[in-house]
């Protein structure tokens, strides 16, 4: 180990301050501390400090995404076959599916993390370590064929637009990762939606019905599949969106280790029940949205993959605990409206939650004001007392 | 009528290394230092020149924007040097000591009988006042306030803390005559929070109104008192002193005599002798710690507040404890991996040390990881008891934000009610030092 130390200490010679590569010093800071926890003490404020840090609780996340991801690699292989009327072993499906999407997150990384350096050393901060959540994220929400250039224009549109020109990370408004999303899916709409696009390569077979669960409900199609498969995910959609049960995993990781809100994840699933409970109630003519039972509309589509892994990102959501439960309940609400409502959108979550990251500062405002008004409330009083 | 003070929120470290409750035997300070710094924000302007001679309890410097904020000296001796800094800002003024203390007469005055106006002027006349601290801000008392109320902490909550009890149970008498001089200057009341689980002979002083503490720390700061029992507005004034301190008042009423008796703890895994020692306040670091692991850090309070000092340096002015800790100077493979090093106390799920909440910890000054913008958010409002949002105030005091500071309760904080937060924050930000630059922005904006 102390050799190793030593050889990177011999690296990162020319990078110490005063030296000519000072400046991309960044880079080779973030190489480093994912090799060791740097010898940095405390200088000022307290002088012991808890064993977290920001890699810590980031690596957390990316362990929750992980059974979602291997279940999307199967489903893609798996539904590509299915299509195909073969019956893929469990490798040959996990096989087809990472031929896919394994250059997807090497993209995504690729581009989003040499963007984070860049910003780094141009800013000369070191490099923030949200971009491992948001790099795997944003691959695992695209429909399976997207091409690769795509997942990098939106990258980089999330990246830039999205986060640094807000001043970088813990200061953008918007989800980076649903940011990518909604740029692809505004820019390229061909590729983002309709009904070949689901299942891989779909499109070189004739006369199959790839189509989402919400795709047909808005075409007033009868659905084919049972609440158990909605479940588990076997059924075409975004990657990585399909199985509640592996996203339940990821979740619970999040809960107990208190990464993710479970006030945000409980929250939204209330309101989007609440609204899929008045839908079912309404019962409105010719919308086979509305009589979907509500606790289906919880289990398909990208609602349960948003509420968990998008809605809780910390940065774009609400900060104040009253401020979490409202933030999730809203998003939950408009979620399953916006999904009834807009049958061209049939991805209401996507929408519903970048709406209310744009309202969560507003929400905090307000909770925040609460506090405001109790101590003026007290300042008050006691002026009244003494005067 | 005790009052319960009863917090939730907040953390309990337990940590290696505490002090015997024996008392240890002190080596003489052959010089003692008065350091500006210890007084926050007291700008000095000298009385005596260097080489002059002096007995405890005469006058060294004064405030510059009040003379009636006066510091005397805690020894007889002579005034050695005046070291100075940059732009000839006083840092440490060194007395040499007596071998025998001469102490000034100041002629003994029972508080209880005496007119309040006249009690207020013997402590600020005589160099009393500077052992009193003013909420908000934390900085010595003003003569010319008079306080909505007075608040006594005797139970630190802080981790590696000396207790209250085992420093003053000699000094009773003096505290009770401390306490009767402390009522004179307030028209409200003399809060004394003590732990509420122990039999406290403090609880039977008179005139106080007991608070009784529980729950972990900061439970037992005084921020926490005030928020629970009167809190602050914009405009009030209240006034906090340390335990020992009021004892140090009493003696000087009862006896005529300045007597600036410090009792420290010398805490911590790298000291070798953790007992209590009396000393003088200021005194060398070295006169109590001679015995300690190389490559240590020495801090003259606790591990969560304190100030760190060299080993030839002096003792902060106020601090009960001296804590010795390891430096964490040392690289760690992979430490980031989630679930790994448990040995190292973590207050979030991320380790496994939350399985172990009776384990006590050794700890050391590595930051365990590097500062990154603010993402996690509601881990600081898990240890912050005081109805505030810890975040939003940073970042107002962050902007220098007046209005926003004072909305969200500037004046309800001083910097130790965020060491957990120091302590426990992902984004490894420096809450206390931001805290404290934001009051110093009220100090000059709002005063």
């Amino acid at each position: 180990m102390n050799w190793i130390r030593q050889k990177i200490d011999q690296v990162k010679g020319p990078f110490e301050p005063g030296n000519k590569l000072e400046k991309y010093r960044p880079a080779i800071n973030a190489l480093d501390t994912f090799l060791f926890v740097p010898n940095h003490t405390t200088q000022k404020g307290a002088h012991i400090r808890d064993a977290v840090d920001l890699k810590r609780t980031m690596i957390i996340v990316v362990l929750a995404l992980i059974p979602a991801l291997i279940f999307g690699m199967w489903n893609a292989g798996y539904q590509h076959y299915i299509q195909l009327g073969e019956n893929p072993a469990v490798f040959e499906a996990i096989l087809h599916g990472a031929y896919k999407i394994v250059p997807m997150i090497v993209v995504s990384y690729g581009v989003g993390l040499g963007l984070e350096f860049a910003f780094a050393i141009m800013r000369g901060h070191e490099v923030n370590e949200g971009y491992l959540v948001t790099g795997l994220l944003i691959p695992m929400i695209m429909p399976i064929d997207i091409p690769l250039w795509m997942v990098a224009l939106s990258v980089i549109f999330a990246v830039l637009i999205g986060k640094e020109a807000f001043g970088g990370t813990g200061m953008n408004i918007l989800n980076p990762a649903l940011t990518a999303r909604a740029f692809a899916f505004f820019a390229y709409p061909t590729y983002m939606s309709g009904n070949k696009i689901w299942v891989s390569e779909a499109s070189n077979v004739d006369s199959i019905s790839g189509e989402t669960i919400l795709g047909s409900l808005a075409a007033n199609k009868e659905i084919s599949y049972n609440t158990a498969e909605m479940f588990t995910g076997i059924i075409p959609g975004s990657i990585s969106e399909t199985s509640t049960l592996c996203i339940a995993v990821g979740a619970l990781i999040l809960i107990l280790t208190k990464v993710g809100s479970w006030r945000i994840i409980l929250s939204g699933i209330i309101g989007a029940a609440v609204m899929g409970l008045i839908f079912n109630a309404l019962n409105i003519e010719g919308n086979g949205l509305t009589n979907f039972p509500w606790y289906q509309h919880i289990i398909v589509g990208g609602f349960a993959f948003g509420i968990v892994f998008m809605a809780t990102d910390p940065v774009s959501g609400a900060q104040t605990t009253r401020g979490k439960w409202i933030y999730g309940f809203l998003i939950g609400l408009f979620g399953i409206m916006i999904r009834v409502f807009n049958p061209a959108y049939p991805e209401g979550i996507m929408l519903s939650i970048l709406l209310l990251n744009v309202f969560a500062p507003t929400i905090d405002h307000y909770v925040i004001q609460g506090n405001v008004k109790k101590r003026q409330k007290r300042l008050q009083m006691k002026t009244v007392k003494t005067a | 009528m005790p009052t319960d003070v009863k917090i939730k929120k907040g953390l309990k470290l337990n940590l290696q290394g505490e002090a015997s409750e024996t008392f240890g035997q002190a080596e003489k300070s052959k010089t003692v230092a008065l350091r500006p710094s210890n007084f926050y924000s007291l700008v000095p302007k000298m009385v005596l020149k260097e080489g002059a001679k002096l007995k405890a309890g005469d006058e060294v410097f004064f405030s510059k924007y009040s003379d009636k904020t006066r510091v005397v000296s805690p020894v007889s001796g002579t005034l050695k040097e005046v070291r100075r800094g940059a732009k000839r800002k006083i840092l440490d003024v060194i007395i040499e000591a007596d071998e025998i203390q001469e102490y000034k007469d100041f002629g003994v005055m029972d508080p209880l009988k005496t007119d309040s106006s006249q009690v207020k002027e013997r402590i600020f006349s005589t160099g009393l006042g500077v052992l009193l601290n003013q909420r908000p801000y934390n900085i010595p008392a003003n003569a010319d306030d008079t306080p909505k109320a007075i608040y006594i902490s005797a139970y630190n909550t802080a981790p590696l803390t000396g207790s209250a009890e085992f420093i003053l149970k000699d000094r009773v008498e003096f505290f009770q005559a401390g306490i009767n001089a402390l009522t004179k200057l307030t028209g409200g009341k003399v809060y004394l929070g003590v732990d509420k689980q122990s039999a406290s002979f403090l609880k039977d002083v008179e005139n106080i109104e007991v608070l009784n503490i529980s729950g972990p720390h900061p439970a037992g700061n005084l921020g926490t008192l005030i928020h629970e029992t009167e809190p602050m507005n914009r405009g009030d004034r209240v006034w906090t002193v340390n335990p020992e301190d009021v004892a140090i008042i009493g003696e000087q009423f009862k006896t005529g005599k300045y007597n600036a008796q410090r009792t420290v703890a010398v805490t911590g895994t790298s000291a070798k002798n953790r007992k209590y020692f009396k000393i003088i306040a200021g005194a060398e670091v070295k006169s109590i710690l001679k015995d300690f692991e190389d490559n240590s850090r020495i801090i003259s309070g606790n591990v969560l507040t304190g100030e760190k000092v060299e080993a030839d340096g002096y003792l902060n002015f106020f601090a009960n404890e001296l804590t010795v800790i390891p430096e964490g100077n040392e690289y760690r493979m992979f430490g980031w991996i989630p679930f790994i090093d448990n040995n190292i106390h973590s207050m979030s799920k991320t380790s496994l040390s939350w399985l172990f909440p009776k384990r006590k910890y050794e700890v050391n000054t590595n930051i365990n990881g590097e500062e990154r913008a603010l993402v996690v958010t509601g881990e600081m409002e898990e240890v912050m008891p005081l109805d505030i949002f810890p975040m939003q105030l940073i970042k107002a005091c962050m902007a220098g934000d007046i209005e926003k500071m004072e909305n969200l309760g500037i004046y309800e904080v001083v910097p130790e009610d965020f060491a957990l937060i120091d302590y426990t924050n992902t984004s490894k930000i420096e809450a206390q030092s931001i805290i404290r630059g934001g009051l110093d922005i009220m100090i000059t904006e709002v005063g």
